[in-house]
């Protein structure tokens, strides 16, 4: 689904990722951790083509993706849900949906919005109101269900569980998780790296702009060297 | 009371040409975050080519019309070849680039044309309509009514099209518009052929009042900044009330006070907006939870 090979990328003179190569297989969920500054939200701004890069090859169903612009690649399937619930603020819930399928022709994009309405009930109720005004878990909702509404292949999802309360993260989890099940592939970032590799099929970690690690999400949560360093569990 | 309306109706005319040109800034505010100086520019174009197109024995309503496609073609050119270029340059530099393209429009203008006041014939004659007492030119009528189609249009436009609502999207947040696929360089583009659209008609309406000639944008931009500043940066709602508003303000200014500082009030309530609320009427506060 999504090949990356050692790309590369600057923020003015300092270089964020310095040479990253990462697979995603068709119909899994992978995590990429690692501590703050790493590189994670740096690398997917890159694949969606926000950020810009230095060197490096990106594929998407086997196809060159890194001259294309953010719209293009949007268009082959690919769509992201931003750090920090980057809602449109100004508008309405529904109108933000409606948003997520711009760059969709067919007709169902209403269908589609009722299932986002059937996965986070929360948001049917509010779907009048302005996004502005969630809460942030709703806002949160809100970023992850108007990236579906682009009918991706490929999701990324960057901090789903920032800020959240237990109860809405493990909400936000089980959400991703039955994305899987329709069979949309998933490239998830976490800083609440326990979560995500309990739920991912491989993980990543990344360190100061490089792969550090790499393998199954279990294997990851049991060894012991990235549980200290990572995880936070002695 | 007749007095009192004459002054009412005049200002609200002037106002609404104003609140077009504040729409304009606001448009393009929008879209791209630049204040586009050049925005007077598209209204003297309004006026200017259909003052030269029907002396060329064209028919008024295609003469004007013309008009409008040249103010847009030159709107995407600068946006093509100004601004775009410059993309991610500082509010500064771009605003600079506005104002270099002001003065170049201008320079072009007193070539392709020539330095004289122009007028246009009024659309619908010059007999003045007693309303109430007071005496209103017909053009007045088509001035309010015009401005009246232009503000429900683009309401339209923005509230019930997905392509209006991309352009909302693209002012509230560039980064999540990008990555849901909105093409923000072809919204840029279209903000700047609309608000060339706007200022051309805004012109075209005016001359039959106010005469036209190749510097009369620099004026009516600050004016029409003044009144954006004054409804609040960014906001369409805020350009039309502080348009007319503006425009109100100098009416009564220069009629119970003195013509000689007709000018002058638009200036000062810049620097009052300044001052006293920099937001504006209708600024953007801050609503959004953290």
């Amino acid at each position: 689904m999504l090949e990356v090979r050692n790309l590369r990328s600057v923020y003015g003179r300092i270089e964020v990722l310095k040479g990253i190569d990462l697979d995603v297989q068709t119909g899994e969920i992978v995590a990429l951790v690692g501590s703050n500054g790493a590189g994670k939200t740096t690398l997917l701004r890159a694949l969606s083509g926000v950020q810009p890069i230095t060197s490096g090859e990106i594929r998407f169903k086997g196809q060159r993706i890194d001259r294309l612009p953010p719209h293009k690649r949007v268009e082959l399937g690919m769509t992201q849900s931003p750090e920090g619930r980057q809602v449109f603020g100004p508008l309405t819930v529904e109108d933000n949906l409606r948003l997520g399928a711009y760059r969709r022709r067919d007709k169902a994009i209403d269908q589609d919005r009722d299932r986002i309405f059937t996965m986070f009930p929360v948001l049917a109720e509010k779907r009048h109101l302005l996004a502005g005004g969630l809460s942030g878990g709703q806002q949160q909702m809100l970023a992850i269900g108007r990236a579906l509404m682009g009918r991706p292949k490929l999701l990324l999802l960057d901090e789903p569980s920032l800020g959240l309360s237990p109860l809405l993260v493990d909400q936000i989890l089980d959400a991703i998780v039955s994305l899987k099940k329709d069979g949309i592939t998933v490239l998830l970032v976490e800083q609440n790296a326990s979560a995500a590799l309990a739920i991912a099929d491989r993980g990543y970690v990344l360190e100061t702009g490089k792969v550090a690690h790499c393998g199954a999400g279990s294997a990851l949560l049991a060894d012991p060297k990235i549980k200290a360093a990572y995880l936070g569990i002695a | 009371m007749a007095e009192f309306l004459q002054f009412l109706i005049s200002g609200l005319t002037v106002g609404a040409v104003y609140a077009l040109v504040a729409l304009g800034f606001t448009l393009i505010y929008n879209a791209s975050g630049v204040v586009n100086f050049a925005q007077g520019e598209f209204v003297m174009l309004g006026g200017m080519v259909t003052v030269f197109v029907s002396a060329a024995g064209v028919p008024l309503p295609l003469a004007a019309v013309i008009a409008i496609g040249v103010a847009v073609a030159i709107g995407l050119l600068l946006h093509r070849f100004a601004i775009e270029p410059a993309r991610g340059a500082s509010a500064v530099t771009l605003i600079i680039i506005t104002i270099g393209a002001s003065i170049l429009l201008r320079g072009l203008a007193a070539i392709v044309f020539d330095k004289q006041f122009h007028k246009l014939p009024a659309f619908t004659g010059d007999t003045p309509v007693d309303v109430l007492g007071a005496a209103v030119q017909p053009q007045s009528f088509w001035v309010l009514g015009g401005t009246a189609v232009v503000v429900l249009a683009l309401y339209v436009f923005l509230e019930h099209t997905i392509t209006g609502k991309a352009v909302l999207a693209t002012a509230a947040n560039r980064l999540a518009a990008r990555l849901v696929g909105i093409n923000t360089t072809t919204i840029m583009a279209l903000a700047f052929g609309g608000s060339a659209a706007i200022g051309a008609i805004a012109g075209i309406l005016v001359t039959p009042i106010t005469l036209t000639s190749y510097d009369v944008g620099t004026l009516l931009a600050l004016k029409g900044f003044a009144a954006a500043m004054l409804g609040g940066m960014g906001n369409p709602l805020g350009a039309v009330v502080g348009g007319l508003l503006l425009g109100l303000l100098e009416a009564f200014g220069a009629g119970y006070i003195s013509s000689t500082y007709k000018d002058a009030f638009a200036f000062v309530v810049i620097l009052i907006v300044l001052f006293a609320a920099p937001q504006g009427l209708f600024g953007r506060r801050v609503v959004e939870r953290v």
